[in-house]
């Protein structure tokens, strides 16, 4: 058994922080271009889930660790059949000259942990659904080669 | 004018660099004494590719104390990937795929 390493994902976006940290917390913008709701009221400590965008069933679920918008958010992250599966993911945003840096962090995995495994396809696809949703304000089909809807990045 | 893009390709073309990229596949978070250890390069040879790299915006670091660790950041090439894969051409892919899957599944029967 080993402890999974961190992910560690940055990608650069013409937005703005305000429009970004509404792309990773309003439901209706983060099921066009992941193809899931993220629901929470987005305080530290409160709740927080990854609903299926049609059936809405819960992917995901966890607290929120820290809400500082629109700068940081740190979610813990667990499938609800595996809750001491157990892990942590960062979304930091900064301006960096015209862009915006969204940098993503997937961490603190437990031993053996299964979520990494989902967490190399997952993420790159989120987010380079999320940079193509936000500059052209269509999305990518995010899951179109991976089988059925999943929470993978999830 | 040189484009990210440009900044991506250009990186990808060192097999020396790829080779830097497998190995933080395989491993995030090493240092740059640790990627030397494992590369049959100069301290120097590592730091020029990793600076490329970075600008590539293919390896992101992160500090952790005094030690800088880097990682494989796959997005731009998913980003390439997704430009020539996706869209229109995405569901003749996928049926190619799945013709494929058919044809060799049947072949085992």
């Amino acid at each position: 058994m080993t402890t999974p390493r961190d992910f560690v994902y940055t990608t650069y976006i013409k937005t703005t922080p305000e429009k970004l940290w509404a792309a990773l917390t309003n439901p209706e913008f983060t099921k066009q271009y992941w193809g899931q709701k993220n629901i929470s009221d987005w305080k530290t400590g409160s709740d927080w889930r990854h609903e299926h965008g049609d059936d809405g069933h819960t992917l995901i679920t966890g607290k929120v660790v820290e809400s500082n918008p629109p700068h940081r958010l740190v979610l813990s992250w667990a499938a609800p059949d595996n809750l001491d599966d157990l892990s942590q993911v960062s979304f930091d945003i900064s301006v960096k000259g015209d862009m915006v840096q969204l940098d993503v962090v997937h961490g603190q995995f437990k031993e053996g942990s299964k979520m990494a495994a989902g967490v190399t396809a997952g993420w790159p696809r989120v987010l380079s659904s999320l940079k193509t949703y936000l500059e052209s304000g269509t999305p990518l089909d995010t899951w179109a080669d991976h089988g059925a809807s999943c929470g993978a990045a999830a | 004018m040189v484009t990210d893009e440009d900044k991506v390709f250009k990186a990808l073309a060192d097999s020396s660099r790829r080779q830097l990229l497998d190995r933080l596949r395989d491993k995030g978070g090493l240092t740059l004494t640790e990627l030397c250890e494992s590369h049959d390069m100069t301290r120097q040879a590592v730091t020029k590719h990793l600076g490329l790299l970075e600008a590539a915006n293919l390896v992101v670091t992160k500090k952790r104390g005094r030690e800088k660790l880097h990682y494989l950041n796959p997005v731009p090439i998913n980003e390439i990937y997704t430009r020539w894969t996706h869209q229109f051409e995405q569901e003749r892919l996928t049926a190619l795929q799945n013709l494929k899957q058919a044809l060799e599944e049947g072949e085992k029967k």
